[in-house]
């Protein structure tokens, strides 16, 4: 076995270099095929009836008429009547869009008017939505209220009431502190709008499934059609060449997909089910919201001293929220208090969304140290850097403060701070409209995820590497392809990446940015060890040392005589008639890894212009700074982050789900009216990517989830610099900046 | 009777018209019932019918037999009245790079150009298309894509990619009636598609590297 290593920082032809995704015609042209797009001779098309109500017992389901309908073949009711063990029970409905029954027709016209014509008996239920009101929700009962998890400096003695103990400390720490800022802070709810919905196009082979899925998880969510079904997941195949989007939500066979396999079945045909717009919207992710009564009280510098809130928000019927964990956001005060108040609310249920409770403990807590900076008079960017002596210590031998200093010297230097920062409201306005700048910063874990993959090298000097994962649209494929011919000395183009089906060797799901770690390790190593083997054969051939022996330009030659070598392609012949197959693994582990690592830091920072008149907030510019490890392709780095920075300016500024307070319909569930940032809304985007020789020989780590944490944070920061007010909640609506200015506010 | 008027009353009242017990409201359920809608209001998809040479049967349930013109081919294709361009693209055709992200056409991304002109497959009846050119995404790629394609490689104006053919089509007519357009033109008006995964910033960059001439 080769001892596992990543070439020097600046020895590589490939790795650290761009270069354009592998698949990139094959998409800006439309051949590629994601779910949506597979057609098969006798497909029919499936669709969901979702529930008009978000609170409701269901009494009945009469499908007579959908049946009758011209073109519907088939019409499956998704609600039982029975608890599994013989009792009688109603189903309970408990938010808006939950699937009732599924019409399988000829044509997506048929299965609606299918849908349309299916009869349902309700009994209506109360209802409650208003995530954002705690009193609200604790007179209507529904609240779940966790403990208080206390940190203190000081102890209490042995006899005395620890809570008593902690207001009490907490009342001193506050006279004690030189500025206390109280305020509201909070962030609504958001779906996570993948434009290719959740679903599937699935067909049985006797009795095998073959499923084309928008996945996340190409190794793993056989298993879960498996389970649905009560087959074993042997008998699954799943299929993803592409998804479009998933961010977290695409995990999971779902109910859909279950019901589009059992009615593939009953007809013997083709099944296409994918989620209509709304449904996907009420029904397929949405994020958890999150809303804090924070008091917070520095010293003259601005360092936090003590930290005392109180936050609650909903993932749906379950309660749930922003996980306390993260409050306040990266920073650890020495004293701090914090109470988490789930709200069981009438709404979709939550899926993972890109870097889950991040984005919103950030938007809810750095928001709160600014106001300190705000309250003090001085700048935001000497707040944050004084109170990083409170950040966790390390990743890796690498501090993460001194991780944090670096970052923001960067991005100070790229957004021009000193020369544009002015004291809260208190620049030079142009008519009704006023410039600020904020940050904001983030930490994520990352790191590599289990990865096993077989890699293949014919005696013609073919290349190919076959693994059960996915590309989301992180360039995945092309990365793959770039490790292993780093690792050869070959052309990208040589390398032939199989990765989208079930039958290759297993590799985890694209979550938590785990993805380029866990695929880079088993390529790495399933290359390494492939070379020497290919190494021995040509060390043989020409008498020399093995070790002495590099993979380089297309041939296999000594390290320091060239001419002393073979071409890649007369290496390979020395295989004789058998194929070289070198199977690739990574098991992540709590040993630390030569080629993967975990833990990062970024630090971003906004410049916007408010109309004080209109409300609108205008991005200016945008500076985000990240470090990953080490960067196999910059190219598609850079391309996460400028989405992560978009999607980030979406949730800051624009979108949110709006539900009926009174019937807990979700209003803006059609494109039309949930509303995302367009090309001309975003503004300069900078993006660097830190990497210096530390980061490097620390091996990959993974970059989706970061850079998309700070945006709230900094732009609400930036809009607070501006106005000399807070707006308390986002997305920063012109409504919400008018309604804040006129009440002044806690900046 | 012309044959103009019997399409316009067959689209909007096949039921009354044929006699056929298909409501209109049922008709907007069906599928692009938005778009149906959307065409009916705003008369687009109407007057387009109304240019169109004789379907010869419009009832809305019995299909029907039109000739399309797809990227310099013709194609016979079977549809009824409610049956949206997108639909015969991406299930007769095969042609799925029109994505059918919302059927209100809000996102572009069922992007085609007609008659050289921008539109939503997802908005336009199929048998309002009959005599037209129809040009989808699919006719820039081949062995010599375009330099609009070209360009979305390698400024990655892509990462799922379910939005970029869409935006790929829109760039393209674009810059067909703006080639020397500036950045500031280019943030202005290419404002029709939506993108999640936050491609914007490499989109603007391929647009441009388009005017300079490309790669």
């Amino acid at each position: 076995m080769a001892e596992y290593s990543w070439p020097a920082q600046g020895s590589t032809a490939l790795v650290g270099k761009e270069q354009d995704r592998t698949d990139g015609i094959e998409k800006a042209t439309g051949t590629a095929k994601y779910a949506y797009d597979q057609v098969f001779d006798k497909m029919l098309f499936a669709k969901l009836l979702g529930c008009p109500h978000a609170h409701c017992r269901v009494k009945s389901i009469d499908v007579k008429a959908a049946e009758k309908v011209p073109g519907v073949v088939h019409v499956a009711v998704m609600k039982k009547w029975d608890d599994g063990k013989g009792k009688e029970i109603v189903p309970e409905v408990r938010w808006q869009g939950d699937h009732l029954a599924c019409v399988a027709a000829e044509s997506e016209a048929a299965a609606a008017l299918g849908v349309a014509a299916i009869k349902v008996e309700y009994e209506e239920l109360d209802v409650f939505v208003k995530e954002e009101d705690l009193e609200a929700a604790k007179e209507a009962g529904r609240t779940n209220e966790g403990r208080p998890d206390v940190q203190m400096e000081a102890e209490p003695d042995e006899n005395v009431d620890e809570s008593e103990f902690a207001d009490q400390e907490f009342d001193r720490l506050f006279k004690e502190a030189a500025v206390v800022v109280e305020g509201d802070y909070g962030i609504h709810s958001i779906t996570h709008m993948c434009l290719e919905p959740h679903g599937s196009t699935l067909y049985w082979d006797d009795d095998k499934l073959i499923v084309w899925h928008s996945t996340q998880m190409v190794s793993g969510v056989g298993g879960n059609f498996a389970e649905i079904l009560g087959i074993t997941a042997g008998d699954v195949e799943i299929h993803c060449d592409y998804v479009g989007g998933g961010f977290g939500s695409k995990f999971q066979a779902n109910a859909w997909g279950g019901v589009a396999a059992e009615i593939s079945k009953a007809t013997g045909r083709p099944v296409k089910m994918m989620l209509d717009r709304d449904l996907e919207l009420k029904i397929a992710g949405s994020r958890p919201s999150g809303f804090i009564k924070v008091k917070v009280g520095a010293d003259s510098e601005g360092v936090v001293t003590v930290w005392d809130s109180v936050h609650w928000g909903t993932a749906g019927a379950n309660g749930g929220g922003v996980d306390k964990g993260n409050i306040p956001y990266v920073f650890n005060p020495p004293n701090r208090r914090r109470k988490q108040i789930g709200i069981v609310t009438n709404t979709g249920p939550e899926q993972a969304w890109r870097a889950p409770h991040h984005p919103q403990a950030c938007a809810i807590t750095q928001t709160a140290y600014d106001d300190i900076a705000a309250k003090l008079g001085i700048s935001s960017y000497d707040v944050f850097l004084r109170n990083l002596a409170s950040v966790a210590p390390k990743k890796q031998g690498v501090s993460m403060a001194e991780t944090y200093r670096e970052q923001m010297e960067i991005a100070a230097r790229l957004i021009d701070w000193k020369a544009k920062w002015h004291p809260h409201g208190k620049g030079d306005a142009d008519g009704s409209i006023v410039t600020g700048l904020g940050m904001a910063l983030h930490t994520w874990g990352g790191g590599g995820h289990n990865s096993k993959c077989l890699l293949k090298v014919h005696p013609d000097g073919g290349v190919e590497t076959f693994l059960g994962s996915q590309d989301i649209g992180t360039g995945t494929r092309t990365a793959i392809g770039m490790v292993v011919a780093e690792t050869f000395g070959l052309p990208l183009s040589a390398v032939k990446v199989n990765i989208g089906s079930s039958t290759y060797p297993v590799s985890g799901p694209s979550g938590g940015s785990t993805t380029i770690g866990g695929v880079s390790e088993s390529n790495r190593r399933a290359a390494q060890d492939a070379l020497e083997k290919l190494a021995g054969l040509v060390a043989d051939k020409l008498k020399v040392d093995a070790a002495n022996l590099v993979a380089k330009d297309g041939r296999i030659q000594e390290k320091d005589n060239a001419d002393n070598g073979m071409s890649w392609k007369d290496a390979c012949r020395l295989l004789g008639m058998e194929t070289l197959e070198v199977t690739g693994e990574f098991k992540r582990g709590p040993k630390e890894s030569p080629l993967s690592s975990i833990q990062v830091g970024g630090v971003q920072m906004a410049e916007v212009a408010v109309d004080r008149e209109t409300g609108v907030v205008r991005m200016e510019k945008f500076v985000a700074v990240q470090d990953m490890g080490l960067v196999i392709n910059p190219k598609t780095a850079k391309s996460q982050m400028y989405g992560a920075v978009i999607m980030g300016i979406a949730y800051a500024l624009f979108e949110e789900r709006i539900m009926d307070a009174k019937t807990g319909a979700f209003l803006n569930c059609e494109l039309t009216d949930y509303r995302l940032p367009r090309l001309g809304d975003i503004g300069e985007i900078v993006v660097h990517l830190h990497e210096p020789e530390s980061e490097y020989n620390r091996g990959v780590v993974g970059l989706g989830e970061p850079p998309v944490i700070s945006p709230g944070a900094a732009i609400s920061n930036a809009v607070a610099n501006a106005l000399g007010v807070r707006v308390p909640v986002l997305p920063l609506t012109p409504k919400r900046v008018l309604e804040a200015l006129e009440k002044g506010g806690n900046a | 009777m012309h044959e103009h008027d019997h399409l316009e009353a067959a689209a909007l009242e096949p039921a009354a018209a044929q006699g056929g017990g298909f409501s209109r409201r049922e008709f907007l359920r069906g599928s692009g019932a938005a778009a149906a809608a959307t065409a009916l209001a705003t008369g687009q998809g109407l007057a387009e019918a109304q240019q169109a040479t004789k379907p010869k049967v419009a009832s809305g349930k019995a299909p029907t037999t039109i000739q399309l013109t797809v990227n310099g081919k013709n194609h016979s294709v079977k549809v009824e009245t409610t049956s949206t361009l997108i639909d015969v693209l991406r299930y007769q055709l095969k042609l799925t790079g029109c994505k059918p992200v919302s059927n209100d056409g809000v996102s572009g991304a069922s992007s085609v150009l007609i008659d050289g002109k921008l539109a939503n497959a997802s908005t336009m009846l199929a048998m309002a298309c009959v005599k037209k050119k129809i040009q989808t995404v699919e006719s820039l790629g081949g062995t010599k894509p375009d330099a609009v394609v070209r360009a979305f490689v390698h400024q990655d104006a892509m990462q799922c990619g379910f939005c970029t053919p869409g935006f790929v089509v829109a760039v393209r007519s674009f810059l067909d009636k703006n080639p020397k357009a500036t950045e500031e033109q280019v943030r202005a008006g290419l404002n029709g598609n939506i993108c999640r995964c936050g491609t914007y910033a490499n989109v603007i960059q391929a647009a441009l590297e388009v005017v300079k001439g490309g790669k």
